[in-house]
């Protein structure tokens, strides 16, 4: 039961295998379920295939299934004995690019699929962006097909060359190679004996030890104020507890902390939980803390350490993913911001460029953001927020916004600090 | 292990609940819990109290009772109801259907005809949220259902038009009519919820654990003889060791074959099984490939 979870996001469309990639991996880790073959089986000879269509496992709705294509992000989960795997499946095409950051924004691993016969497509260039743009730690190319190429190491070095050589304007940490055979199997979970010059470890396995403890930001005490607990009963009156998940840092009892926005510095008295108190927190921990002195402290207030605090900033310069097909992001107009758990409202100020995902060029002069497209802006928020670089912290430097008129999330932004403006990703100017 | 500060997976799918219902009880009006007795309920229950313990669960817990209810699951429900000192609405699908709000279905299912019940009484006590035990990995429909589902002012889920669930950053933003459906156990699995039941040493009913039980084979499914479920003419029962996977309508649920009479041992069947749960033992699911996604439409869980 000390197995660990691992997240990770696949992009891709039907083309490329991605699919049938899943598929072997729920099936030979022995997560795919009888009678969930049977249904893809019997569906896969009524439309006539001569193959077990696997992509039919991840297309649950039934406008997919009529129009053969998949348009949300599907969560499919199976688990080994070293680790419990969380997929975010998402589809690869332009438009959905919002699945695609939605996906990658929990995901500690992103998969890219080249097909080998194809090589590099704009499709995995645009992928391994997005995939560095929400900081998801590892990447993993998947080189697909490899039967297709007589497992040619040659084909597969020349495709490991130019990505790396297109991840060096991206921000990659860990970038590793793996040449493969979804739909033989080859390197997926079993070592291929067609490819004995590859001398890494078969993907599965890959996944099984990737190092992900020393992703968190254990550095940075960050604890969002989540929900205030205070029971009504006698003996319990003058309790206080913060309640929240810890989004970076290690919180210790004894620690001093200074409270955001008042600036107050106090002593953590107690770490507790339903189960007990405990000796530290970090993250992803839901903990309670209490501290040693009465301060007014409310939802959307913020712990850090008093020499390591976020920046309180209300002018926010960030990367902006927008989300929503019935109305562009707009200079001028104010939306509802939700970061951490802090909510206010945020005017857009200035959309300092558009940038094209497919060539990483920066488009300047654009009027608005529309569906799918990503760029950086300058909001004004009502209230300050207290922000880290995203790149740096992901969970302090997120935030959504909603459109008030619709209610709906219409975007995703990253938080790039002033002071490390050119950590942006260095996108080139056209 | 607590040197490295990595948690365990179990450990981590609490943690994320926790945070769920923390976010629900700060930013929605008045949220309820959907509780029937069963596993998944009893789990997101647990996980509520130890949410805000040593507050009490901040909540109403909300029970849409179908009338075929296996006996031990309602005193169940109401030992835990009890225990916590909870209010618990009742939402009857006998009286609804006495007053005429909905009419029985010709195969005795009452799976559908629940829907415009638990509509109706979410809508007279103003829930804005209510808290589901939906997982991700049950059913494909579900796989694509956010943590924070939007409904309309009738309940309606429409896949197309879902909100973006980025980080564990969540929408619950509705207006008058509108709610929100939030599942805490969307990420874990079957065999997860038996492990924390196992962990935690939660009690769930004894008709989960095998025992010697007198069954009939319908439709290659044992069903139970109970007061629900009676030998048709030509139909022979005989005693097996079952067990039951799941705890819908006691006339419509199936039991599997087992030996697996401890939770320790079901953790150990779970495992290795081969077969979904609901594939195995809900015949109210068999109804066509896209049962789940048109009941949801209509405002179904």
């Amino acid at each position: 039961m000390d197995a660990d979870l691992l997240r990770f996001a696949t992009a891709g469309s039907v083309d490329d295998g991605k699919s049938t990639l899943i598929g072997r991996l729920l099936f030979d880790s022995k997560s795919l379920f009888s009678d969930q073959l049977e249904s893809v089986e019997r569906v896969s000879r009524e439309r006539g295939h001569e193959y077990t269509d696997l992509s039919l496992l991840t297309d649950g709705l039934r406008a997919e299934r009529e129009q053969g294509i998949t348009i949300d992000v599907a969560y499919r989960y199976f688990a080994t004995p070293k680790r419990k795997f969380i997929i975010a499946d998402t589809p690869g095409h332009t438009q959905y690019t919002r699945n695609m950051v939605t996906g990658a924004s929990t995901a500690d691993v992103a998969l890219v699929l080249v097909d080998a016969r194809k090589g590099m497509t704009e499709q995995s260039r645009r992928h391994a962006f997005i995939a560095s743009l929400l900081g998801v730690p590892h990447m993993i190319v998947c080189v697909n097909k490899m039967d297709l190429v007589d497992w040619s190491e040659s084909v597969f070095e020349g495709i490991r060359a130019e990505f790396t050589e297109f991840a060096t304007r991206l921000r990659v940490r860990d970038l590793t190679f793996i040449p493969l055979s979804a739909l033989s199997g080859d390197n997926v979970v079993q070592r291929s004996a067609n490819m004995p010059w590859f001398d890494g470890a078969p993907l599965l396995s890959h996944l099984e030890r990737l190092h992900v403890a020393s992703d968190r930001n254990l550095v940075d005490v960050r604890f969002p104020v989540q929900y205030v607990v205070r029971p009504q009963s006698h003996e319990t009156r003058d309790y206080r507890g913060y309640a929240g998940t810890v989004a970076s840092g290690v919180l210790k009892p004894g620690d001093k902390v200074r409270v955001l926005p008042g600036g107050h510095e106090t002593t953590i008295a107690t770490i507790e939980t339903a189960d007990g108190p405990l000796e530290e927190a970090y993250p992803p921990m839901a903990v309670i803390v209490t501290l040693k002195d009465e301060i007014d402290i409310s939802r959307g207030d913020m712990l850090c350490r008093p020499a390591n605090a976020p920046a309180v900033l209300q002018d926010l310069d960030a990367q902006i993913c927008w989300m929503d097909e019935s109305a562009a992001l707009t200079p001028g107009k104010t939306y509802g911001i939700k970061h951490t758990t802090r909510t206010a409202r945020a005017v857009v100020k200035e959309i300092a460029y558009r940038i094209d995902i497919n060539t990483l060029h920066r488009v300047e002069g654009v009027e608005g953001l529309a569906l799918n497209e990503i760029g950086r802006v300058r909001l004004r928020t009502t209230k300050p927020l207290f922000v880290d670089e995203y790149q740096s912290n992901r969970q302090t430097g997120g935030f959504i916004l909603i459109d008030e008129s619709t209610n709906r999330t219409v975007a995703a932004g990253m938080i790039i600090r002033e002071s490390n403006a050119e950590a942006a990703p260095p996108v080139e100017t056209e | 292990m607590k040197k490295s500060h990595v948690i365990s997976q179990l450990a981590a799918l609490e943690a994320e609940s926790i945070h769920i219902f923390r976010e629900v009880a700060a930013e929605m009006e008045r949220p309820c819990l959907l509780f029937s007795g069963g596993k998944d309920s009893i789990v997101m229950l647990h996980i509520a109290r130890k949410a805000f313990a040593p507050a009490p669960i901040p909540f109403p817990v909300m029970h849409v009772d179908t009338g075929l209810n296996f006996a031990e699951v309602l005193q169940l429900r109401d030992r835990w109801v009890d225990q916590l000192g909870l209010r618990l609405v009742v939402a009857s699908v006998e009286e609804a259907i006495t007053r005429g709000l909905v009419k029985e279905e010709p195969n005795g299912s009452r799976n559908r005809i629940q829907t415009p019940v638990l509509l109706e009484a979410a809508a007279r006590e103003k829930f804005d949220a209510l808290f589901g035990g939906g997982r991700r990995d049950e059913e494909k429909a579900r796989a694509k259902e956010r943590v924070f589902s939007f409904r309309d002012e009738f309940g309606q889920w429409d896949p197309k038009n879902q909100r973006p669930e980025i980080w564990n950053l969540y929408n619950g933003k509705v207006f008058p009519g509108e709610s929100i459906r939030v599942f805490p156990l969307s990420n874990w699995t079957e065999l997860d919820i038996w492990s924390y039941i196992e962990s935690e040493a939660i009690e769930i009913p004894s008709l989960y654990l095998a025992s010697e039980r007198e069954v009939v084979l319908r439709d290659g499914m044992l069903y139970a003889v109970n007061e629900f479920v009676a030998l048709k003419s030509g139909e022979r029962s005989e005693l097996r060791s079952v067990r039951y996977r799941t705890m819908g309508d006691a006339n419509l649920t199936a039991a599997v074959e087992s030996t697996a009479d401890t939770v320790a041992k079901v953790v150990a069947e779970i495992a290795a099984v081969r077969v979904t749960e609901r594939g195995a033992t809900r015949g109210d699911d068999k109804v066509s490939e896209a049962a789940m996604e048109d009941r949801k439409k209509e405002g179904y869980f």
